[in-house]
């Protein structure tokens, strides 16, 4: 489905990513963890298209189509979804606004028809009830005045809204308290499919008892240092960094 | 450029008179006399710095001082079928008030009286004599004297004690000339106490030459009573659209201005509220959509005479190609207008770098127990909620297209007709997509 190939990316002249590989085939989830300012949200930032960075070497190509050529809504519209580290409040746009725009534009890529108003509104119900979301949350202005907890809940009801073939979560446990947590990490488990699969960028093991990932990545230095099953994220959490940046930097 | 004006007056003043109203004519060579003195303002006084007026004013323009008809039917030219703008409709032909045949104007409530300056002055001319040119004859200011000598004839609206209008009037401004052509008038609106009322004013512009109206509208707000004011311009780029709005407010009344250039030439508007008695409540606020060589300065002020009285004031500009907006928010506090509470927001977005915005709050306090507060703000479109947008497969287009209508949409939304609220909301969105580049018949009700 993806497939990342010695890819730099540079931000503001500095590079960050030196020449990443990664491949994600369907059904699968991948986890990616790091220290700090090893290149994690900036992955997800080339993946999707934001142009404050800039692919100096490398191909991604994504269920065969070159993903660099790509803009940002069509990467969406090919079905990438980010759940943000830091979702955007957007005053005075509606989220009933914003989701049926965003569905609709969807739509039209595969050349359907717009959903009718009673349609979306089903849909949309249905949805927030994956992520338990309060139907005043949906009335408001995008993001606006929402908690933590609450933003992050909307990333993955925009997820289930939009039915992504390749979900990138950004650190979709910051500022989650265990409840919340827990919401988030059962909606994640009810969309995947065997048709789909996910890239969880995390810190820390927690998220990973929730969302069992096949493949455990570690992220350094702007590239994938080490490779395993579930289990390498329980060893990150008891052994930390150090080890792995010692391995690395002692090459 | 002003020595034609003069001249004109010199010769014609006879006729002027002869085709207008005692009460106009009173103070006609006063204001002439102060015309002569001050001449058109230029950018160079601190009023008019955002002004650029000197290459409009030097057209060569036609008056129709003989008040000669003009031959058209608004009914024609402008089709109202909107369901929902249920109003009471008025036209003003240039500067002529359009004798009504509409039969939904007839049924106006006990007492409530709308017509043509010229024409009340001679039914009522009790009604006019204590208002008439209270406000205006007392600014120092060129375009007002200008309009008080040449301007012959005006919309009139009286609303008696305690009587309450529940659909809107609507005032629709026609101009319409076969050679460029200028328009002065001179409005006259009266709220006695505890009466309600709406206005809505429309201009529009109906052939391709070049037009200039000079608008001067007082309005007295009665005690307790509440007006609204609504200003919408769609007018062509060739239209010169000069006004003068003067508020005056007695206790415990309630006044909402929203002013609207949805599009236009050059627009300068000033806004005067004067607030004379204690618990007025004033929200004034506007919006604006340029792009092209448009121009559109609101000079405001609002003016606290008495203690307690509150008063809010929002503009917002979306500006691009080589537009220039121009805002000055004035508020004066008087010293004893203790407990004011006067709030100030001005919001502009550049979409390019040749959109010019220049802003400037002014405040006098002389009180010292007040709650006053001013913000002025010139930016772009906030790229990081467009990418978000974009990474949902919103196109960038219609991101910018959200941002832009999100950004207008606090001033739509104080606007407390429902009706008229959809109806500009569409308005704004259909402006803001590049479908109402030019003026055609009416955009309200087309």
């Amino acid at each position: 489905m993806l497939e990342i190939k010695n890819l730099h990316a540079n931000i503001n002249g500095k590079e960050i990513l030196k020449g990443l590989d990664l491949t994600v085939r369907a059904g699968e989830i991948h986890a990616i963890m790091g220290p700090n300012g090893a290149g994690k949200s900036t992955l997800a930032s080339v993946l999707t298209g934001n142009q404050a960075f800039e692919v100096t070497h490398g191909d991604v190509t994504f269920n065969g189509k070159n993903l660099l050529e790509l803009s940002p809504e069509d990467r969406s519209r090919e079905g990438i979804f980010l759940s943000f580290q830091y979702p955007v409040e957007i005053p005075g746009v509606s989220m009933v606004n914003f989701m049926r725009t965003a569905v609709n534009e969807h739509r039209k890529y595969k050349n359907l028809e717009p959903l009718s108003a009673t349609d979306f509104l089903r849909i949309m119900r249905e949805k927030k009830e994956l992520v338990e979301m309060d139907n005043k949350l949906t009335n408001r202005s995008v993001n606006e005045g929402f908690s933590g907890g609450e933003k992050k809940r909307n990333e993955i009801f925009q997820m289930a809204m939009l039915d992504p073939r390749l979900s990138i979560l950004d650190e979709t446990d910051s500022g989650l308290d265990i409840d919340a947590l827990r919401i988030v990490a059962n909606g994640v488990n009810k969309l995947k499919t065997s048709e789909n699969a996910s890239i969880v960028i995390t810190h820390y093991q927690r998220l990973l008892d929730y969302i069992v990932p096949d493949f455990v990545h570690v992220l350094y230095n702007g590239r994938i240092v080490k490779s395993g099953g579930k289990e390498l994220a329980l060893e990150l959490e008891e052994r930390g960094y150090d080890w792995i940046k010692k391995e690395v930097d002692g090459e | 450029m002003e020595q034609q004006y003069i001249d004109l007056y010199k010769q014609h003043h006879e006729s002027i008179k002869k085709h207008s109203a005692d009460v106009m004519n009173k103070t006609r060579d006063a204001s002439f006399a102060l015309f002569e003195e001050l001449r058109f303002p230029t950018a160079s006084l601190e009023n008019y710095k955002y002004s650029d007026l000197k290459e409009p004013l030097a057209v060569d323009y036609g008056l129709n001082i003989n008040r000669i008809p003009i031959p058209v039917n608004p009914y024609d030219v402008f089709k109202c079928d909107v369901p929902g703008i249920n109003s009471y409709l008025f036209f003003v032909v240039n500067d002529a008030f359009y004798p009504t045949n509409d039969p939904r104007a007839l049924k106006l409530p006990e007492g409530v009286i709308i017509g043509s300056v010229k024409e009340i002055a001679i039914s009522h001319p009790e009604l006019l004599k204590d208002y008439f040119g209270k406000l205006s004859t007392t600014k120092n200011d060129g375009l007002v004297a200008f309009n008080g000598a040449f301007a012959q004839d005006g919309f009139f609206m009286y609303v008696p004690k305690n009587v309450v209008l529940t659909k809107p009037v609507q005032l629709v401004n026609i101009m319409r000339s076969d050679v460029d052509f200028m328009a002065n008038s001179h409005n006259l609106i009266i709220l006695e106490e505890g009466s309600k009322a709406q206005l809505l004013v429309c201009d529009h512009t109906v052939d391709e030459v070049r037009f200039l109206s000079n608008r001067v509208t007082e309005v007295f707000v009665g005690e307790n009573a509440t007006y609204e004011h609504y200003k919408l311009e769609n007018t062509h780029t060739k239209t010169t659209n000069l006004s003068t709005l003067l508020i005056d407010q007695r206790a415990t009344s309630n006044v909402l201005a929203n002013v609207i250039t949805l599009h236009n030439g050059i627009t300068r508007n000033t806004i005067e509220i004067d607030l004379d008695g204690e618990h007025c409540e004033t929200q004034l606020c506007g919006m604006v959509i340029g792009d092209k060589n448009q121009q559109v300065d609101n000079f405001t002020s609002i003016i606290h005479n008495k203690p307690n009285c509150n008063s809010k004031e929002l503009f917002k500009y979306v500006l691009d190609g080589f537009a220039k907006g121009g805002f000055t928010g004035k508020l004066l506090v008087a010293k004893d207008a203790q407990k004011t509470a006067a709030f100030q927001t001005n919001r502009n977005i550049l979409l390019n770098k040749t959109a010019k915005m220049r802003t400037k709050p002014q405040l006098e306090i002389y009180a010292d127990d007040v709650k006053c507060s001013h913000g002025a703000t010139i930016g772009q479109l906030d790229e990081t909620a467009k990418f978000y947008m974009q990474s949902r497969g919103i196109s960038e287009s219609e991101a910018r297209l959200l941002l832009m209508f999100a950004f207008t949409n606090d001033v739509t939304e104080l606007i407390r007709i429902p009706a008229l609220q959809d109806r500009i909301r569409m308005l704004v969105e259909k402006r803001l997509r590049g479908e109402l580049s030019k003026c055609e018949g009416c955009v309200i009700c087309q």
